[in-house]
Parts: structure tokens; sequence; C-alpha cells
């Protein structure tokens, strides 16, 4: 075989597997959420579908999903409104080139500027987050839009702060590089400042309570995918999730070196680390309150900014 | 997007309002834009609609608009028995349907001086403060779930569900009882029940209460969200007619209960929970402290619960003469029973004095000049019943 369609293959391959673990994942942590606060709220959550514990709640879901009338509201802008949830969907994807599964192992495990994509690509979301809100012409839906644009921008500048210590540290914008160094120690001691700014910041981009505001459900119905329903509603559902995901693994790998770890193998310490996060997100958001939106933006400017640069001049003397 | 074109006509403010609220006119080229909160939306509690006037998130104003679950109760409590209204009143303020039938039931006693016995005073105590005390736990929940705290609301609707099965082994119903009559009560508690009673108020003392301060009421993020919000001054309550924990979280100290001694309420000792800024927390501070209240009068009232019957002897037809206004504390504040009588078997008019109808009127007053996140808390926090306030 040529040596240009096996890099094809091996490409095809890999991104399928990714696909599927995407899919796989986005169904388990659905069910995760639902266990998690059921056993949060004294209940059971899902039960009666595949036993035990109702794993084929979310395949259920998924096929009232698919069959659900897709339901278009009469003025709202079409085009803009149809495409929001894939230009949501796609950065939630796409990110998963950078993950670092393994030494040397991930969909693209040599991408020597993976720090650079993440704030790239996921700063994308907001595009559709504000096609969605914009494009369903409905007031609730445009105030959703306005606090995610508000707020996603506002926390975009902490995030890659609290990131940039940890470049700083390991002197390279590639994840694979960043784990790699932190065999010895994780960068969560000498970076705690960064990593609080970082998980503040990141439940914040994941649009997580207590920062839901883009969607809160007692204040604006549902917010930016007020309008959504069946598929395309699950579309968002789907890129939530899977960011979460993505944003748990960066975070394992930037604080908690990543896939290092005994006697395990590396693909099991990431996905344990990860999904540790994943299990903090959804405790978190089952005991906070929503924040207000001017405490957001408070806490964003006024807070996490000073003391992401606070961090990097802490970080910056400490290497000098 | 279609934002309203008329110019904005600058405000006038409630001169009662004082410089608590200020709200600046807004400069030539800025708009305005007016949301509809409700009649169907996640946290307006029942059918509310309230027409939101924005600019930008911050409230210019905000209307109540009513009616929606109107179902005549005053015409038809003039075309039934007093006998045939008793359950009908349960319908007005589905969460303190025992508070209504004693509103309604004692007042037509107070018309024909029946007297009722005294286990069925004590009990009528009894069942009201576990009612108020559901009623509250409800407005904890949704009064989280308003402010995005969804576990709050669950965990109260756990507590909840235990005071339900008291009322249901009671009265054979979970929500809407019928259980008080004219004269008494329609039957005895039975065996064993006193005994659950003191065991769920054990545990609302020491497991659900203090759970639920700290997962929500002592929450940094919940005291952020209510503290100044939608301030109501005591002499503006006082003007407006609240009544119940919105008039006492605003500091000033009235209870019906010791105003009125409508049941032998002198007989126990409890508080008055006061607050001090009658801002959104302290409405709910005060509603959280009453929860205990209440549980420490009906732990009072069951050590004094003589034996005898519950129900007087009543004539099977009652015929009364005159005019009463009747009111008791409900879990929400003041409900008052106006009734006239010619003679009949049914009132000849019929008025329901409701709380949260008062109440809603305060809305525009506390809302103007903050964001829509704070109306939702603004709407929780005076804790309405749509029921009540349409009849």
């Amino acid at each position: 075989m040529p040596e240009w369609l096996v890099a094809v293959l091996w490409a095809i391959l890999k991104a399928t597997i990714a696909l599927a673990f995407i899919g796989v994942n986005f169904m388990f942590l659905v069910w995760l959420e639902r266990k998690v606060s059921a056993r949060m709220q004294y209940r059971v959550g899902p039960y009666r579908v595949g036993k035990p514990h109702g794993w084929l709640q979310l395949i259920a879901d998924a096929i009232k999903m698919f069959s659900k009338e897709d339901v278009m509201p009469a003025a709202a802008d079409r085009w803009v409104w149809a495409a929001a949830p894939v230009v949501v969907f796609a950065p939630a994807v796409l990110l998963f080139v950078i993950l670092p599964v393994g030494p040397n192992f991930g969909v693209q495990p040599d991408f020597n500027l993976g720090l650079l994509f993440l704030s790239a690509v996921s700063s994308f979301t907001l595009f559709g987050i504000f096609m969605a809100g914009w494009g369903s012409n409905n007031k609730y839906s445009l105030i959703g839009a306005m606090r995610a644009a508000a707020q996603l921008m506002a926390y975009e500048i902490p995030l890659v702060l609290a990131v940039l210590g940890v470049v700083m540290l390991a002197g390279s914008l590639s994840l694979q590089d960043i784990v790699a160094a932190q065999r010895t120690y994780w960068y969560v001691f000498p970076q705690f400042l960064g990593f609080i700014v970082f998980l503040i910041a990141a439940i914040a981009e994941l649009n997580r309570t207590p920062f839901d505001l883009s969607e809160a459900e007692s204040e604006l119905v549902a917010g930016y995918f007020t309008e959504y329903s069946g598929i395309r509603w699950g579309m968002f559902m789907f890129a939530e999730y899977t960011n979460l995901f993505t944003m748990s693994a960066i975070a394992a790998s930037l604080f908690f070196g990543g896939w290092n770890g005994p006697i395990l193998p590396p693909v099991v310490w990431f996905l344990i680390k990860t999904y540790a996060f994943v299990l903090l997100a959804m405790w978190i958001r089952w005991t906070l309150p929503r924040i207000r939106i001017d405490q957001l933006l408070d806490l964003g400017w006024k807070f996490l900014v000073p003391v992401g640069l606070l961090n990097l001049v802490i970080t910056g003397l400490f290497l000098v | 997007m279609s934002l309203t074109r008329e110019p904005v006509q600058p405000l006038e403010l409630d001169p009662r309002l004082g410089d608590r609220v200020r709200i600046e006119p807004l400069d030539g080229g800025r708009q305005t834009m007016t949301m509809s909160m409700g009649p169907q939306h996640p946290s307006t509690h029942g059918v509310l609609r309230v027409v939101l006037t924005l600019d930008g998130e911050t409230v210019v104003d905000a209307q109540p608009d009513i009616g929606y679950l109107h179902r005549n109760w005053e015409k038809i409590a003039e075309y039934m028995t007093y006998a045939m209204t008793v359950p009908f009143s349960d319908r007005n303020d589905y969460l303190a349907a025992i508070t209504n039938e004693l509103a309604l039931v004692q007042a037509v006693e107070k018309l024909t001086g029946i007297e009722v016995p005294e286990r069925a005073q004590i009990l009528r105590i009894i069942f009201s403060e576990l009612q108020r005390i559901t009623s509250h736990l409800l407005w904890f929940g949704t009064f989280g779930l308003d402010l995005g705290a969804v576990t709050a609301f669950l965990h109260a609707f756990t507590a909840r569900e235990y005071c339900y099965r008291l009322f249901e082994r009671a009265t054979g119903a979970r929500f809407l009882y019928g259980y008080l009559r004219i004269g008494g009560m329609r039957n005895d508690v039975p065996d064993g029940w006193v005994e659950d009673l003191l065991s769920f108020v054990d545990q609302l003392e020491r497991t659900y209460w203090p759970e639920f301060m700290r997962l929500l009421i002592d929450n940094a993020i919940f005291i952020r969200r209510t503290k100044g919000i939608g301030v109501l001054k005591p002499e503006v309550a006082v003007a407006y007619g609240a009544s119940g924990p919105v008039l006492r979280g605003s500091g000033v100290k009235y209870d019906v209960r010791k105003a009125d001694n409508y049941l032998p309420y002198d007989r126990f000792e409890f508080d008055i929970p006061v607050g001090e800024n009658g801002d959104v927390y302290d409405r709910a501070v005060v509603r959280m402290y009453e929860m205990l209240e209440s549980a420490k009068i009906i732990r009072q009232a069951v050590k004094e619960l003589p034996d005898g019957p519950v129900m007087a002897k009543v004539p099977r037809a009652i015929r009364p003469y005159g005019e009463v206004y009747h009111r008791v504390e409900g879990p929400r504040g003041e409900v008052g029973v106006y009734l006239v009588a010619a003679g009949d078997t049914n009132a000849y008019r019929a008025r329901w004095r409701s709380p949260c109808f008062v109440h809603l009127q305060l809305l525009p007053l506390l809302a103007r000049g903050h964001l829509v996140a704070d109306v939702v808390a603004i709407i929780g926090s005076i804790d309405i019943v749509l029921g009540e306030v349409d009849r």
C-alpha cells in the first residue's frame, strides 16, 4: 500500500473511533448526570429501560428525539436558526483532536499548538449560541444569546490566563508535552491559583450551573435553545456534554498529570481523572444556585482576570 | 427582532418608594423591550403573566396580568350551601387548603354561634400549622428552583411528602382535604397518627431544616442573589395591606394568630420571626423560621390534645343571619372571608380576601430597577399562589 493511503485509512480509523467514543460518552454522561442528580436528591433516576439501572434509557431517549417533530418558529431566521446546532456541535467534536489520551496516543498526538487550538476552537461555540438566540426570533432566546456572548467573552480570558501558567512551566503548547512534563509532580501544586481560575472559568465556559445563565431555565425558559425541539435540541445537549468531557480531560491533563499514573495503563488513568472532573462539575451543578449576570461579569473581570494575571506574575518570578 | 418603536415615557415613581429605586429615563436613541413573562413560564408559580418592560436586562416596569385561573369562587359560593362551599374553598389556595377551610368554617360558626369542641379546636391548630409547614416547604423548593438550585426543590419535596402522608392518613386526601366541617372536623385522627406527626416534627427540626439552611439559605451565592433585592419598606408594606411573611419580612411584627386569637393560640408559646431590611432574603429567612415555630406549636398542641368529640351538634340546615368578616393566618398571610347571610342556606354575598392578590400588587414596586433574574426571585419571595389570586 502506498504511504498516503495508509495515512488516509489510519486517519479515517482514528476519526471513526473518536466519533464512536463521543457518541457513547455522550450517552454515558447524560445517564450519569441523571444518576448523580438522582443520588443527590434521594431519587432513583433512570431505572426501567434496561437493567441494571436503566442503562438503555438514553437509547430510548435518542429514538424519541429522532422521531420528534422538527418545529421551526414561523418568524425564525431560517438558515441561521437551522445552522446554529451544527455550529455549536462542530467545535465540541473538533476539540477531540488535541486530547492526550496516552503517551503519543490520541487523534493527533503530536499537535504542537494544542492549547492555542483549544482556545481558538472553544470560543467558536459562542457563534453557534448567538446564532441560535438571534435566529429564534424570541426575546428569551435573544437575552440568552446576549448573556452567552458577555459570559463567554468574559471567561475566555481567565481561561487562557490560567492555561498560560502551565504553558510557562512546561515550555510547550502541546498537551502531550505538558502531560509528559508532569511525570514527577502535578502542576496543580505550583499552579494552584491557576487551577482555581481554570476550574471556575471552565465551568462558566461550559454553561453549567452556577453559570448556566444563557439557558437559565427559571429565568429564560431555556434561553438560546428555547425554540429547538427533537434532534436539534439533542445536538445542543450533545455539544454540552462533549464539551464537559473535553474540558474535564484538559483540566486533568494540565493540572493532574493526565495519563501519568502507576500500574494501570495510561488510557485508564486519563479516563479516571477526566471522569473525576466530570463528577465534580455535576456535583457543583446539583448543589449551587445560579448567580446573576452582573455578579457573573464581576467575578470574571474583577476577580478571575486579576488573579489569573497575578498567577502569571508569580509563575514568571518563580521561573526566573 | 421586533423591538417597540414608541418613545419611552419618563416613569412616574411611586412617592412611597423614596430613593431606594431610581430609574433614569432612557436617552433618545435607546428603546425598551416589552417581554411577556408567562402565563407559561417555569417560575411564575402558576398561570401568572408579567408584562416586563426591559432596558437591556434591567426592569423598567413589571405589570402582573392575572385571571388565567379564574373560577368564579365568590359567585359559586353564593349559590352553594355553606357546607358545600367548604371543600370548594380548598381550591382557592391549593397549597393551604386547611387554612382556607378554616377561614370559611369559622366565619359560618361565628354567624351561627356554633360552639366547636375543644379537641377539634386543638386539631385545627395542629392541622393549620402542619399546613403552614407543607406550604413553606413547597415555597422553599420552588424558590430554590427559581434561583437554579434543583436539588433544594427535590429535597423539600421529600420532606413535604412526609406531611402529605400524614394528611392522607387523617383526611383521605393528599391535597384538597375537605376535612373541616362547620362545627368541628369530619373525623378524628386515626390511631398512631399523633406519634407519626411528632416523629415528623422531630425529623423536620433535626434533619430537614438544618439541611435546607445549609443547602440554600446559608449559601454565599444565595445570599448575594437575595440581599438588598426587592426591598419592601415597612410603611409601604402596611400601606399596601401586606400580611404574613411578606409583612413580617419588612420588620412589622404582626400575626393574626396573636392579634385575633381565632383558635386557642394563646395557650401556646411561639415567636413571630421578623426580618430587618424587607428584602428577598429576609422574607425567605422569616419563612424558614416560621417552620420551626409551627413545629413548636404542634409539639405543644399535641401535649394538650384533649379527648372528646371532634364535632359539635349542628342543625341539618344552617340558616344564619347577618354579616361577618373572619380572618385567619394562612401560610401566605391574612386569609379573610366576608359573608353576608340573609337567613338562607347559602350566602347572600361571599367575598374572599386573599393575601396573594394583595402581595402581587407589590410586584411592580419591588421589581423596578432590578434585573430579570431578580424578578424571578421577587416573585418567589412573595410566594404567590395563583389559585388564590384569581379565585
